[in-house]
């Protein structure tokens, strides 16, 4: 990371002041020895930072410690509880079988979701890309749905995925006259039939990274590649593709982070017993429903692990980005 | 070949089109649906029209969500344009007053931007009832006021980024300091970015349903979502009251997205690629 290496300008500033000196107090001079940034304007900018810095620190780094803190003490009553029990919540979650279901739930989740999303969402930005008339309005209309909330996406996909009217009457209008699922309400796939949804909303998104990256592409670099005799499929299979890898993981990234945290549409969506369970419904219901915070602690702090598997690799690539 | 090409270009249209009708569908339904009076609620003819434009399921919703709306309105736009003020701010320190350790302060801040809210729930919770504010428009504003930190600093930082430092010293030159160069160089450059931010926090608060569940549950004070999902949840209500009370929820950020879509586009692309 450039941090010193980086002439910031506030350092010019504050050094100029410093030289004009004012009375030189012992502490004053060590901060001009030391840490000529930390005076004059530059305090003052890292005073504005101060409160977010606060704010970040407690509400975010603090809870989370807090959270991993309630995961190991046997709070599971209204009452709060600070009875140490070690990992007895870990190994209790481990074994429960909702939580089997959750993770099942969440590798199904997350390949139907993201494969959704990836692809379709790679393949509209290919079609938009032939200059296209009308762009503007295929693209406004894709990204459409990313603009209303999930509780509205599940209400309306609800009504669609009804077995005796929706989907399955508009399957049946087509011709298929014994056309019937029961989508999300179906006991071994309902979690993939909510995936439509929330790939219904979340495409545009997609598609949006990758048409930038698409745009991002240049003509000669196409042009180089017809000269040295690539038809369409190669050129986009050796060229197009590997040049935007980095869009296609900032898409699993964001994909991913959403098939852990996935909250809204399973509430409004939920199949029988656990068919659709996720982490973060179980997570709210123990909570709030039946007031087990060391469980649902315990819950939370599993997600926050899980995504830093997705974070951490993808901050790094920002931050490799940026230094560039 | 351009018989051909007639037929390729043909095919794209149509895929395209066929895609379209498929992002289309589900707002079809929730129009015609809420559009439609009880008596036509049949689930054998969902898909079709209605037989005239009947308002008693908007009407009826509205009566239903109308406190909830407005208390929408009244989290959200404080909310948003707190959160834009603290973001400009801090992206103009972390774009022009680096400082040693400053670029790993903004990663930090960025992983708040991503991990899921499930792991900071209870603390939130205890905390707001320990501080009086649970339960409270004014809590949920400062909750999203404190998770818009990092999406609206990275938002922020990029664009003072693209501002030339050499405007920065002249300013200095001229006598700006910090707060200076602020208000009177920066700030009045800054709308594009601002309106943007606004954009963007607009919806997700506006469009925020778990952080309203937990803080401001109770059905008075509870924000557009909230109120839209009990509805949903109790079975007694009918689909047209249902699909109109969704399509109101929706109705601010699908009017914000229609008259605002290319500053949405550039927010979603600036929140994903890079800081």
């Amino acid at each position: 990371m450039r941090i010193l290496g980086n002439k910031t300008v506030g350092q010019s500033t504050s050094t100029y002041r410093g030289e004009r000196g004012l009375a030189a107090s012992p502490l004053r001079s060590a901060i001009r020895r030391r840490a000529p940034w930390l005076r004059g304007d530059t305090a003052l900018a890292i005073l504005v930072l101060i409160p977010s810095i606060i704010a970040v620190a407690v509400f975010i780094y603090g809870f989370i410690i807090w959270t991993g803190y309630i995961s190991t003490v046997k709070w599971n009553t209204v009452v709060e509880d600070h009875t140490f029990v070690g990992l007895q919540n870990w190994i209790q979650l481990f074994k429960m079988d909702r939580f089997h279901w959750d993770l099942r739930n969440l590798a199904l989740y997350a390949v139907g979701f993201m494969s959704q999303c990836i692809v379709f969402g790679f393949l509209i930005a290919v079609l938009l890309d032939q200059k296209i008339k009308g762009e503007a309005l295929f693209r406004t209309i894709v990204i459409f749905p990313f603009a209303v909330s999930g509780i509205v996406t599940g209400v309306a996909w609800r009504w669609l995925m009804q077995p005796t009217t929706g989907i399955n009457l508009l399957f049946v209008k087509m011709g298929l006259e014994n056309f019937y699922f029961e989508w999300n309400a179906h006991p071994k796939w309902g979690i993939l039939a909510i995936t439509i949804a929330a790939a219904w909303q979340f495409t545009g998104y997609v598609m949006a990274l990758y048409l930038a990256g698409l745009r991002g592409i240049s003509e000669e670099v196409r042009e180089a590649a017809r000269v040295d005799g690539a038809g369409t499929w190669a050129l986009y299979r050796r060229i197009i593709i590997p040049l935007l890898m980095p869009v296609t993981f900032t898409a699993i990234v964001l994909t991913g982070m959403g098939s852990i945290r996935v909250f809204d549409l399973v509430t409004i969506l939920a199949g029988p017993a656990f068919t659709t369970d996720t982490l973060a419904f179980h997570m709210y219901q123990s909570t709030f429903g039946q007031y087990r915070f060391s469980m649902g602690a315990t819950v939370g702090f599993f997600m926050i692990l899980l995504s830093l598997f997705l974070v951490v690799p993808y901050l790094r690539s920002m931050q490799f980005e940026a230094e560039r | 070949m351009s018989l051909q090409r007639f037929w390729s270009r043909g095919a794209i249209y149509l895929v395209l089109i066929a895609f379209c009708l498929f992002y289309l569908m589900p707002f079809y339904v929730m129009f015609i649906t809420g559009l439609k009076p009880y008596e036509d609620l049949n689930v054998t003819r969902m898909w079709d029209l209605p037989k005239g434009i009947y308002l008693e399921g908007i009407i009826e919703a509205w009566k239903r969500v109308a406190p909830n709306f407005r208390n929408s309105a009244m989290i959200t736009i404080p909310a948003a344009l707190i959160s834009s003020f603290i973001g400009s701010m801090n992206g103009y320190v972390f774009a022009k007053w680096r400082f040693p350790g400053s670029d790993t302060l903004f990663v930090l801040f960025l992983v708040g931007m991503f991990l899921p809210y499930q792991g900071i729930l209870i603390p939130l919770v205890r905390t707001l009832q320990i501080v009086g504010l649970y339960g409270s428009p004014v809590g949920l504003i400062m909750v999203h006021c404190i998770f818009g930190i990092p999406i609206t600093a990275l938002l922020f930082r990029s664009y003072y980024a693209s501002i030339p430092n050499e405007l920065i010293d002249a300013s200095k030159i001229d006598g700006c300091g910090f707060l200076g160069i602020y208000r009177y160089v920066l700030l009045p450059i800054s709308m594009p970015a601002f309106a943007v931010v606004l954009l963007w926090q607009f919806t997700s608060i506006w469009n925020d349903y778990l952080i309203g569940l937990v803080v401001l549950s109770s059905p008075r004070l509870a924000p557009i979502n909230v109120a839209v999902q009990n509805i949903a949840g109790s079975w007694s209500v009918e689909w047209n009251v249902q699909m109109s009370a969704a399509l109101i929820a929706a109705l601010p950020t699908i009017v914000v997205y229609l008259a605002l879509g290319k500053l949405f586009m550039r927010g979603l692309l600036a929140g994903s690629l890079k800081g």
